[in-house]
C-alpha cells in the first residue's frame, strides 16, 4: 500500500510481478500434480475441458464463481479499510441463516418478488452482524480482528450446528436439515429462467444469484470509488493519520467497512440456501471464506479483478472436480492445493521478487540506452 | 458416589489425552509469538504432521519414523513461514492462512494419491503407534480405592507423546525464563530495536524461534495421527490448532497458564461428549455446542478485555524493518 | 591520542543527503559536543558510527585504526556504546535482564545473573551509577532508565559512549546527576559523545564541540574558546534572506484566541503547558521553535486533531473546550484551514490521485457529492482549478499524489486549506522540502491570505522563514510560550537563544520547576 518505488514503471508494479507470482504458484502446482505421478499438461486440457467444454460445466463453473465474487468481494472491502477479515467463512454461514429464517416464516405467504429482496436485506443484514462484533471490538477495544474473527468463524459453526440439530431440524428427520421452502419461493435455476425464453441448457446449480455477484461487484466499485464513504474507507486504509486530519473517525470507518463486508459475504447464502438447496443445512458455506482471501488478492481488491480471479477459482473448482473422474488422484483438493499456494505467492511472498525484477529492470533499461546510444553515436 | 467417581476419573482421563496436542500447540505458538511472528498456521502444520507421521510409520511399519517425518515437515512449514514473514517481511496472517489451505489439500491429495483410500492413510498396527505406558504397578493398585484408579487412570497409561507434551511444560518454562535462549526470545518480541543493538540477529532469533514452533507443531500433529488415532483422516485437526491458538492467548502467552488454559479446554470438550442429552440439575439439558464454543467465545471476551487483559508481545505481527 | 575520527563520511536517503563528506576528531578521554538543529544529520551520523546504516562513503578510525562496523555487534566490539535518545529497554525486563540482554555469559541464564549483578555493583562503587537492579525497566522514571541504558554500555566494556539527545527527558536536577556520571566516565578515561541541540549543556560540560547544519560539519572549537552566541549563530546559519514583499499587517479583531491550553498525553506527560495567546485577523504570528517543543501538539488541538486536556479555543466567536471538544470536521466548518507539518503523514493520502488528495477533509462538502455519489466531475474540475491557482505541475488531476514534486504536493495542500477562504489558517512548515520558486510562490500566498482578512498562524522551525513572514512572533519551548516578540524587533541570534531557552530571563524559569516531558518528537529526518 505504500508508494511505488519509482524505479520501476508502473505496468511491472501492478502488472508483471502479481502475474509472475500467479505464475510461480501455477508452476509449483504442476510440481505437485507430477509429483503424484500425473501429467499436470494433460491435467489442465482436462480441467479447461471439464469447467468450460460443456453447458453442464459452464453451469457449474459459474454457480462456484458466484460464491467466490461474494466473499473476495467481502475480502476487498476490508482490505480498502486496512482491515483483515478471515471471518467471511462464519459471515456467509450466518448470512444463509438469515435467509433459511425468512423463508422458514414466509415461504407460503409472500410473492417470490417479495421473498428475493428480503432474502437478500436478510443474508446482508446476518452477515454484517456477525462482522459487527468483532469490528465493534476492534475499534473499541483493541482486540485484534483476526483473532476474533476466526473465533466468530468457529462460534458460528457451533452456532448452526445447535440450531440444526435441536431447532430447525425437520420433525421425523434424521439428518440436521431444515424442511424444504415451498417450492413457489425458489431462487429460479439458469436453466429455468433461459427456457422462459425458449432457451433449453442443461441442468446445474446455476441461478440467478449470479446477476446479483454481478450487480455486486459494480455496487462495490461505486461503493469504494465513487461515495464519500468509500472514500472515507481508503483513506482510513491508506493512512489512518490522514484520515483523523480530514476529520474521519476510524473506529466509526472499522464499523463499516466490516459490516458491509459481513454483509457480502452473508450472500453466499443467498447463492447456496435461497439458490440451490432451498432448505437450511450444515457447511454450505465451506471454503468459500477462505478462498475469497485467495480471490481478493489475486484480484488485486477491484472488483473487475475479482471477477476474473473468480472464474478462475470456479474453473479450477469445477474442472478439478471432473478431472477426478480421468485422473482419479488429482481430486477437488488440488484446487485447494493451488488455492493456499497462491496465496503464498501472491500475498505472503509478494514482495520476493521484487527486487530481482528492478535489478533486471535496470540492466536492461541499461542495456538499451547503450545499444541505443552506441546506434546514435 | 462409585458411579460418580468413575466418571470423574473417565473425564480427566479425556481431558489429559485431548489437551495434550493442544499443549503441544499452544506451546509452540508461543515461541513463535515471542519472537514476535504471529502464528495462525499451527493447525497446517499440525494437520501436515499428521499425515507424514502416519505415511512414514505406515510405510516404515515405525513409530519413531513417523515422529520424524511429522516433526520435519512442521519444520520445513514454520521455516516457509519465516521465510515469508522474516525474510521477505510478508503479512503474517496471510502466510499463515496459506499455509493452512495449502495443508489442508496437499494432505488429501498426497493421501489420495500415496494410498487411494479417499485422503486416509491406512490403518496403523500397534507397533507403528505410539502405544500407552502402563506405568510399574498401575495393575496392582487398579482396585485400591481412589488412589487405585487415579493412578491407573489418570497418571499411568498414556502414550509417550502426552507424557512428552506434559514435560514441554516445564521445560518450555526453564527455556524460556532460565536461558540465554529465552532471555533474547523474550526480549525480541517485546523490542526488537533493542536486540539489534545489543548485537544480536532479529532475523535468526526469529527462524530459531520457527524451528521450536514447527518441532512442537509436529510432535502435535503425530499424537493426533498415530498415537490418538491410527492412521490419518482427513481434516483430523478440525480447529485444534485454532483453539491451541486461543489457548495460548487465554494463558496470556505463558507456558504454565497456557497448559492450564489447554486443560480447561480439554475437559470441556471432554464434558461435551459425556453430557450430550443429559438433562442436568437446574439448568435442564446444556446444549453440547455452547460448550464446544466456549473456548472461542471465552477468548473473544478475554481479548475484549473483560476478563483480565490479554497483552501480546508488543512486537508481534510486526516485520522489524532496520533501515527506514 | 585520538580515540575515534571520521574522514569523508557520506550518507543518503533517496534524494535525502544526510551526510555530506562529514569529517571529526576526537581526543581520548574528553567529552565532545555535536550540536546541532533538528535534521542537521547528527543522528544520522551517530547512527552510522554505531552500524545501524553504513556509510555510502568515508572512513570510521577507532583509536587509529581503519575500522568498518556493519552492525550493532562490531560496534560494540569496537567499544563503542551508544544511548539512543528513544530507550532500547524491553519494558517488562528488569536492569539486570536488560544490562545483559546480548552479553549473558553463556546459555544458562543463572551464572550471567550474578555476574551481572556483581559489575553493576563494581559499576555502581565506580561512576556512582546507582541502579535498583530487580526493578522492572518499563516502571523506573526515565532518569533512571537512561541510566541503565549508560550501564547497557559500560557492561559491554565501551570505551566511546554516544549519547544522543539524553537530556531531551530528564528534569534539571537528573541532568545534573547524568553530566556528574559523565564527568566521571571522562576521568576514568572514556570517550564522550554529546549530541543535543541544547547550547547550555555543551557549555557546562564538553571539552570541545562541533557543529552540524543541513548535514554538514561546519564548525569545530574548543568550548572554552566559544560562546553560546558563536555557537548559535554556527547553528541556525546565516542564510540569504528571501525578501518577502509585504504591506505593514493591518490587524482587526481577534479570530482566534487560547486560553490556558493544555495538552497533554496519554503517559501523563504535558505536551502543551497552559499556552494563551490570540491571533487577529489580518496578521501572522509565527511560532518559532527547536521542533518537538510543543507546535505539532498546539496546531492538532487547535485543528481538532487532538482533544485539549484544559483551557479553551475560540474560533469567531464559538469556544471549544476541553470538556465539549470538537473534531477536525468540525473546525474546518468553524472556518479553520490547516496546512499540516507533515504532509506525507497527514496532509494528503500518497496513493489517491491528485483530485481525491485535493478534497481531503472537504470530501462530504456538498460541492462535490450527489445524495449518493460523488461528483467526479466537479471533483476534478475543482482540482484542476486548484491546480491552475496555483500553478501546480504537471496540471493533471489524474495522477498519483505520490508522483508530484514537494513543493507541488504542497501546492496542492496550500491550495485545499485556502480554497475555502478560512477565518484562521494553521500552517506548518509550509516549505519544507519545497524548491526556491515554490517557496516564493507559498510565501506570497501566505500574505495574500493576511491581507485578505484571515488570522494566520505559521509554525516553522525555519527562523527566516518565520521572521520574513510574520507580523509577531511567539517562541515555544517545553510546550510553553517562552517568549513574544515584535517581528521589526527580532534578529536570528535573539530567537536562536530563546529557542534553546538560553536567555537568562526563561533559563531560571524552567529550572525552577521539574520537566519530564520528551521533546524531539519529531525524529530528525
Amino acid at each position: 500500500m505504500s508508494a511505488s518505488s519509482g524505479n520501476i514503471p508502473r505496468w511491472v508494479d501492478v502488472g508483471l510481478i502479481p502475474l509472475i507470482n500467479i505464475l510461480m504458484a501455477f508452476f509449483v502446482s504442476g510440481l505437485i500434480i507430477l509429483l503424484i505421478g500425473e501429467d499436470p499438461i494433460e491435467a489442465v486440457g482436462i480441467l479447461l475441458y471439464g469447467a468450460w467444454g460443456t453447458d453442464y460445466g459452464i453451469g457449474y463453473t459459474l454457480y462456484y464463481t458466484t460464491n467466490f465474487v461474494f466473499t473476495g468481494l467481502a475480502v476487498a472491502v476490508a482490505f480498502h479499510a486496512g482491515l483483515f477479515n478471515i471471518g467471511g467463512e462464519g459471515q456467509a454461514y450466518i448470512g444463509g441463516l438469515g435467509v433459511g429464517l425468512m423463508l422458514l416464516a414466509f415461504d407460503n405467504s409472500l410473492p417470490l418478488i417479495l421473498i428475493v429482496p428480503i432474502s437478500i436485506m436478510a443474508s446482508a443484514l446476518f452477515g454484517a452482524a456477525w462482522a459487527y462484533i468483532p469490528a465493534y471490538l476492534q475499534a473499541y477495544r483493541g482486540s485484534h480482528i483476526v483473532i476474533t474473527t476466526i473465533m466468530f468463524n468457529f462460534i458460528a459453526s457451533a452456532l448452526m450446528v445447535y440450531l440444526l440439530v435441536n431447532v430447525l431440524i425437520q420433525p421425523g428427520q434424521m439428518s440436521p436439515q431444515s424442511r424444504e421452502f415451498a417450492e413457489t419461493s425458489w431462487l429460479p435455476f439458469m436453466h429455468e429462467a433461459l427456457a422462459w425464453f425458449g432457451i433449453s441448457i442443461t441442468r446445474s446449480p446455476l441461478n440467478l444469484s449470479i446477476f446479483w455477484a454481478l450487480i455486486c461487484c459494480a455496487l462495490v466499485w461505486a461503493f469504494i470509488w465513487r461515495t464519500r464513504w468509500g472514500y472515507e474507507i481508503r483513506t482510513v486504509g491508506f493512512n489512518e493519520t490522514a484520515a483523523v486530519y480530514a476529520g474521519i473517525n476510524p473506529k466509526k470507518i472499522i464499523i463499516l467497512a466490516m459490516c458491509v463486508s459481513g454483509g457480502l459475504a452473508g450472500f453466499v447464502g443467498l447463492n447456496e440456501i435461497l439458490g440451490v438447496h432451498h432448505r437450511l443445512l450444515l457447511n454450505f458455506q465451506l471454503g468459500y471464506g477462505f478462498a475469497g482471501i485467495a480471490v481478493a488478492l489475486m484480484g488485486r481488491n477491484h472488483p473487475i479483478g475479482i471477477i476474473f480471479a473468480s472464474l478462475l477459482f470456479g474453473t479450477l473448482y469445477q474442472g478439478g472436480a471432473e478431472l477426478s473422474f480421468d485422473m482419479p488422484k488429482v481430486t477437488r483438493e488440488m484446487v485447494e492445493v493451488v488455492q493456499g499456494l497462491v496465496i503464498l505467492f501472491s500475498g505472503a511472498l509478494a514482495l520476493m521478487i521484487k527486487p530481482t525484477v528492478e535489478r533486471i529492470y535496470a540492466v536492461i533499461t541499461a542495456v538499451t540506452s547503450g545499444r541505443r546510444s552506441a546506434v546514435e553515436g | 458416589m462409585d458411579e460418580f467417581f468413575i466418571l470423574v476419573v473417565s473425564t480427566l482421563d479425556a481431558t489429559i489425552r485431548v489437551a495434550a496436542p493442544l499443549v503441544l500447540a499452544a506451546l509452540a505458538g508461543l515461541y513463535a509469538e515471542r519472537s514476535g511472528v504471529i502464528d495462525i498456521g499451527l493447525e497446517g502444520k499440525m494437520l501436515a504432521a499428521a499425515f507424514a507421521a502416519a505415511a512414514a510409520s505406515f510405510v516404515m511399519d515405525s513409530a519413531w519414523a513417523g515422529l520424524l517425518a511429522g516433526v520435519s515437515i512442521s519444520v520445513i512449514l514454520a521455516l516457509i513461514h519465516g521465510f515469508a514473514c522474516i525474510t521477505h517481511k510478508g503479512n503474517q496472517v496471510v502466510s499463515g492462512v496459506a499455509i493452512n489451505i495449502l495443508v489442508a489439500g496437499l494432505t488429501v491429495t498426497l493421501g489420495i494419491a500415496w494410498f487411494a483410500q479417499g485422503g486416509q492413510t491406512p490403518s496403523l498396527t500397534n507397533d507403528a503407534r505410539f502405544s500407552p505406558l502402563i506405568w510399574p504397578g498401575a495393575q496392582a493398585v487398579k482396585d485400591v480405592p481412589f488412589i487405585g484408579g487415579l493412578y491407573t487412570e489418570i497418571i499411568s497409561g498414556h502414550n509417550l507423546l502426552a507424557y512428552v507434551a506434559y514435560l514441554a511444560v516445564p521445560l518450555t518454562w526453564w527455556v524460556v525464563y532460565r536461558t540465554r535462549f529465552g532471555l533474547r526470545l523474550r526480549a525480541v518480541g517485546e523490542n526488537p530495536a533493542a536486540v539489534d543493538t545489543a548485537g544480536i540477529s532479529v532475523t535468526a532469533l526469529r527462524y530459531q524461534a520457527m524451528i521450536c514452533c514447527g518441532f512442537l507443531c509436529g510432535i502435535a500433529g503425530t499424537y493426533l495421527s498415530t498415537a490418538q488415532n491410527a492412521g490419518f483422516v482427513k481434516n483430523m485437526t478440525a480447529g485444534q490448532g485454532f483453539i491451541a491458538l486461543a489457548a495460548m492467548i487465554f494463558g496470556k502467552w505463558k507456558p504454565v497458564p497456557a497448559m492450564m488454559a489447554c486443560l480447561l479446554f480439554g475437559f470441556l470438550d471432554a464434558v461435551a461428549n459425556r453430557i450430550q442429552g443429559v438433562s442436568m440439575p437446574l439448568v435442564g439439558e446444556i446444549p453440547v455446542q455452547l460448550i464446544q464454543a466456549l473456548p472461542y467465545i471465552l477468548t473473544v471476551i478475554l481479548l475484549a478485555g473483560f476478563i483480565g487483559k490479554a497483552v501480546a508481545p508488543k512486537a508481534s505481527g510486526i516485520p522489524y524493518v532496520k533501515e527506514r | 591520542m585520538i580515540a575515534i575520527e571520521l574522514r569523508g563520511i557520506n550518507k543518503s536517503f533517496g534524494p535525502v543527503h544526510a551526510n555530506k563528506n562529514v569529517a571529526l576528531n576526537i581526543e581520548r578521554g574528553t567529552i565532545h559536543g555535536i550540536i546541532g538543529e533538528n535534521g542537521a544529520g547528527k543522528s544520522t551520523l551517530m547512527s552510522i558510527l554505531y552500524g545501524f546504516y553504513q556509510a555510502d562513503s568515508g572512513d570510521i578510525l577507532i583509536n587509529g585504526e581503519i575500522t568498518k562496523i556493519h552492525g550493532s555487534d562490531e560496534a560494540i566490539a569496537a567499544g563503542i556504546g551508544m544511548v539512543h535518545q528513544h530507550f532500547m529497554l524491553v519494558d517488562p525486563f528488569t536492569v539486570v535482564e536488560n544490562v545483559m540482554l546480548g552479553a549473558e555469559g553463556g546459555a544458562l541464564l543463572d551464572k550471567g545473573i550474578d555476574k551481572t549483578r556483581e559489575e553493576l555493583e563494581r559499576l555502581k562503587r565506580e561512576y556512582g551509577l546507582k541502579v535498583p537492579v530487580d526493578a522492572l525497566a518499563g516502571e523506573l522514571p526515565v532518569g533512571l532508565q537512561q541510566r541503565v541504558e549508560i550501564l547497557k554500555a559500560l557492561y559491554r566494556g565501551a570505551q566511546i559512549l554516544i549519547l544522543d539527545e539524553p537530556t531531551g527527558v530528564l528534569t534539571p536536577q537528573e541532568t545534573d546527576q547524568l553530566f556528574r556520571i559523565l564527568n566521571a566516565l571522562k576521568e576514568q578515561g572514556v570517550t564522550v559523545i554529546l549530541i543535543t541541540h541544547k547550547l547550555q549543556e555543551i557549555m557546562a560540560v564538553t571539552d570541545g564541540v562541533s557543529v552540524m547544519r543541513g548535514g554538514e560539519m561546519v564548525a569545530h572549537r574548543k568550548t572554552r574558546e566559544t560562546s553560546k552566541e558563536e555557537l548559535a549563530e554556527l547553528m541556525v546559519g546565516r542564510k540569504v534572506l528571501l525578501k518577502v514583499d509585504k504591506e505593514e499587517a493591518q490587524p482587526k479583531d481577534a479570530a482566534l484566541t487560547v486560553e490556558n491550553l493544555s495538552v497533554i498525553s496519554a503517559d501523563g506527560v504535558a505536551r502543551l503547558d497552559n499556552v494563551s495567546f490570540s491571533v487577529r485577523r489580518g496578521e501572522i504570528v509565527g511560532v518559532a521553535g527547536v521542533s518537538g517543543n510543543g507546535q505539532s501538539e498546539l496546531l492538532a488541538a487547535l485543528s481538532g486533531i487532538v482533544k485539549p486536556s484544559k483551557g479553551s479555543i475560540s474560533i469567531n466567536g464559538t469556544t471549544v473546550t476541553a470538556e465539549a471538544p470538537l473534531d477536525a470536521a468540525a473546525f474546518r466548518d468553524l472556518g479553520v484551514g490547516h496546512v499540516p507539518e507533515d504532509r506525507h503523514r497527514m496532509g494528503l493520502v500518497t496513493a489517491f490521485t491528485a483530485d481525491e488528495s485535493a478534497i481531503l477533509g472537504y470530501h462530504r462538502d456538498e460541492t462535490f457529492n450527489g445524495p449518493i455519489l460523488m461528483k467526479r466531475a466537479a471533483i476534478t474540475e475543482d482540482c484542476a482549478q486548484k491546480m491552475a491557482d496555483f500553478d501546480v505541475r504537471p496540471p493533471t488531476p489524474g495522477l498519483k499524489s505520490a508522483n508530484f514534486s514537494g513543493g507541488n504536493q504542497q501546492k496542492i495542500v496550500l491550495a485545499r486549506e485556502m480554497a475555502r477562504k478560512p477565518k484562521v489558517l494553521l500552517v506548518g512548515q509550509p516549505t519544507r522540502g519545497v524548491d526556491i520558486g515554490a517557496i516564493e510562490y507559498i510565501h506570497k500566498n501566505l500574505v495574500a491570505m493576511r491581507d485578505a482578512g484571515a488570522a494566520v498562524l505559521l509554525v516553522s522551525v525555519e527562523l527566516e522563514e518565520i521572521m520574513s513572514l510574520s507580523d509577531r512572533i511567539l517562541v515555544m519551548f517545553e510546550g510553553r510560550i517562552v517568549g513574544e516578540v515584535d517581528a521589526k524587533d527580532a534578529n536570528e541570534r535573539m530567537l536562536g537563544l530563546m529557542m534553546a531557552n538560553a536567555n537568562p530571563e526563561t533559563e531560571s524559569a524552567a529550572s525552577q520547576e521539574p520537566i519530564e516531558e520528551e521533546r524531539n518528537l519529531g525524529a530528525e529526518a
